[in-house]
């Protein structure tokens, strides 16, 4: 077995640069996906995990079946879902423009993003959800001794410590959806890994790409956790509790 | 609408091909199975050398685990899948055309799975607090008898729900062998149901899918729930 | 009995244990007491060598604790320890927790291990929970079973590191009152405490420490009535008002 490591130097057979480039485009597309779901992820989530700890018994309970529902079907069959199921649904010109009209790499990216971020935001719910009610109970009673409402509360008191406190779990849900991003690639997104059988139809060299896109990930991974410490560095307070 | 006719198209279809329907849901399970429990044992014999003073054995667990977390589930699918066979076929003296697919899955989850199972069991021990240590070497117990007798079982016990927690998740993921051609309970409704019977049908079991992942996933969490209140 | 020589211990920059030396002799019983943060809890556990140490030489009558030689595990079989939060093994019944180290370490057969057992029980009054779970107990009752299970090993020597401070003051008497008779009866002990009482009643010398040293280390009688040190004074003013 002799293998070719100089193989993402070589010049691609189309002509836009070395396997290099193909790679780059791939992690591009990785990001982007990321970047894009977390957005969703993290608006959505937020909102329903804030919502979770309402009092209220309807909006508790859509919160609690909206976790659920996107905790217990496989990342995958959601994607196919969008995939399959969105564009039908659609009527008219709208729908011929994205089924025929649109690049079928957005056309995937899009639907994977929405997919992506639907699951994550239930992940991010629980999260927001526990640093919510992991909080010292005291610091409600204290809140509404000073006569603050129930709106100041949660945006003066309970919000700003129960972020400060879910940085960590947040950062590992980060590196989750970068990792849960590479399921777009069943749906057609050439991404990091739709780049791998794109490079090896050309080449053949199966084991030396997948080195390449495994460091590839990893130096992602490691990227993305430093930056978040050093975030958690500057948000931590002197002294944090860590609830209750 | 649409959406109800798909609905109502589940039951026929589900009928006609129940056989692949449960040889599907029967590799799922095996997959699953076999993950956790080798997981188990790999990720606890992980989560001891990362606690060990051998700083070889601590430097590989640490390595293990990180590679592991780092990379997404599908890369090491498609490791198994495209790069590995060979070296599985020669390491077990198999002839070029064997069928390896079902055993490299299986390998593949167990590795992936002992990596976060490694993390969730030393957290466990982590937990158990150190006067139990210092009890058990005060009445004369090496550090081999303290850990099997008194520590991991205090930690396992705490730590059941969220073994069985991954599990759930594991169960999910497995799904992911689609990606290696291979049929369990998602493959056998997508693409061997679904797509094969062409027209809507695809549309009525992908729904299914989900439905099913669903309802098994849902229960087995609102089993754990209720384990873990007693 | 025990011999402690010129032991210090530091927690990275921090020095715990400043040259500490002193003794004990077989059947004397010696207190330890001082304000918290002096290290009284962490030379005690230095004794059967839970904590090692940098400087200094610990021997329990011929053995040295220090020397890298000496198999500690089976050494400490014969020292007994009782813990402030008395560490009853909670995944295990009474009977077990007192059976389970004289099985695995001193080689008892099961029968033996289980008659030890239950008459040390009857001895400290809790032969009826034999079959209960630690949890099932209360405070005063699991830190009598913690003595038991020290006293199943047939120790030559008991050390108690602040037995009493985590009970509510009315199990603090049937705790004490074990210990009461365990002196009575020749046990050679060290006892870290804030009980005085049971200093006055049953030690027979009392050493003081303070930030890591050993300020006192003299006769009970003489530790009450006539402390050699201010900072001994002050804190006998300030405990017995």
């Amino acid at each position: 077995m002799d293998f070719n490591w100089t193989l993402f130097f070589e010049p691609t057979p189309y002509g836009d640069g070395i396997y290099l480039n193909w790679l780059w485009n791939g992690a591009v597309v990785t990001l982007s996906l990321a970047i894009t779901s977390w957005v969703i992820a993290f608006v959505l989530g937020s909102i329903i995990g804030i919502m979770r700890t309402f009092k209220n018994k309807w909006l508790n309970t859509f919160a609690v079946a909206y976790i659920e529902l996107f905790r217990n079907i496989p990342l995958l069959a959601q994607m196919f879902i969008w995939y399959m199921l969105m564009p039908e649904m659609l009527s008219g010109a709208l729908k011929t423009w994205f089924i025929q009209d649109l690049d079928p790499n957005v056309h995937s990216f899009i639907l994977a993003a929405i997919a992506l971020g639907l699951f994550t935001s239930a992940r991010i719910a629980e999260q927001v959800r526990t640093g919510i009610q992991t909080l010292p109970v005291g610091q409600k009673y204290a809140a509404t001794a000073l006569g603050l409402s129930k709106l100041q509360m949660y945006r003066y008191i309970l919000l700003p410590n129960a972020y400060r406190k879910i940085v960590p779990t947040l950062t590992s849900e980060m590196t989750n959806i970068i990792k849960n991003s590479s399921v777009a690639s069943t749906i057609g997104l050439i991404d990091l890994i739709g780049q791998i059988d794109r490079i090896n139809e050309s080449t053949n060299s199966i084991v030396e790409i997948l080195c390449g896109v495994t460091l590839t990930f990893m130096l992602i991974n490691y990227s993305v956790i430093t930056i978040m410490r050093l975030v958690e560095k500057k948000t931590r307070l002197p002294n944090m509790m860590s609830g209750g | 609408m649409q959406l109800l006719e798909w609905i109502a198209n589940i039951p026929t279809l589900i009928n006609h091909h129940n056989e692949l329907l449960l040889m599907g849901l029967w590799l799922t399970v095996k997959i699953t199975f076999t993950a956790v429990v080798v997981g188990i044992i790999w990720g606890t014999v992980l989560a001891l050398m990362r606690l060990s003073n051998i700083k070889l054995l601590n430097i590989f667990a640490r390595g293990y685990v990180n590679l592991f977390r780092s990379i997404p589930l599908l890369l090491v699918l498609l490791w198994f899948y495209l790069a590995l066979p060979q070296a599985i076929k020669y390491l077990f003296q198999l002839p070029p055309y064997a069928d390896v697919r079902i055993a490299s899955a299986m390998i593949a989850f167990a590795l992936f799975e002992a990596a976060y199972y490694s993390e969730i069991i030393r957290a466990g021990i982590n937990a158990v607090s150190k006067g139990q240590y210092h009890a058990a070497f005060a009445l004369g117990m090496t550090k081999g008898q303290t850990m099997r007798l008194i520590i991991l079982p205090q930690a396992f016990r705490a730590m059941i729900p969220l073994l069985l927690t991954q599990g759930i998740i594991l169960f999910q993921d497995t799904s992911l062998v689609y990606v290696m051609s291979l049929i369990d309970l998602f493959g056998a409704s997508v693409t061997q149901i679904g797509m094969a019977q062409g027209g809507t049908a695809k549309y009525s079991m992908i729904i299914f899918a989900a439905i099913s992942y669903f309802v098994i996933c849902f229960s087995a969490s609102r089993l754990v729930n209720y384990l873990k209140k007693d | 009995m025990i011999t402690l020589k010129n032991i210090s211990k530091w927690y990275g920059r921090f020095q715990v244990l400043k040259d500490c030396t002193t003794q004990v002799e077989k059947g004397e019983v010696v207190v330890v007491c001082g304000p918290s943060g002096s290290g009284k809890s962490t030379l005690i556990k230095t004794v059967n060598g839970l904590e090692p140490v940098q400087k200094g030489k610990i021997f329990i009558g011929d053995t040295e604790i220090t020397s890298n030689s000496t198999n500690l595990a089976r050494l400490r079989s014969r020292v007994g320890m009782v813990f402030q939060h008395f560490e009853l093994f909670p995944h295990l019944t009474i009977l077990k927790n007192l059976t389970l180290a004289q099985i695995k370490v001193l080689g008892r057969s099961d029968d033996e291990a289980k008659e030890k057992a239950l008459s040390l029980l009857e001895r400290v009054g809790l032969s009826a929970h034999a079959n209960k779970l630690p949890g099932q107990l209360s405070g005063g009752q699991q830190q009598r079973v913690a003595i038991a299970r020290a006293l199943c090993m047939d120790p030559v020597v008991m050390l108690f590191d602040e037995p009493t401070s985590a009970l509510d003051p009315e199990m603090v008497n049937e705790v004490l009152d074990v210990m009461v008779e365990l002196a009575y009866e020749g046990m050679t002990m060290m006892v870290v405490t804030h009980e005085m009482g049971f200093a006055r009643k049953v030690a027979n010398r009392v050493i003081f420490m303070d930030k890591g040293e050993i300020i006192e280390d003299t006769s009970k009688e003489q530790f009450f009535s006539d402390p050699q040190t201010d900072r001994a004074k002050d804190f006998l003013a300030k405990i017995i008002h």
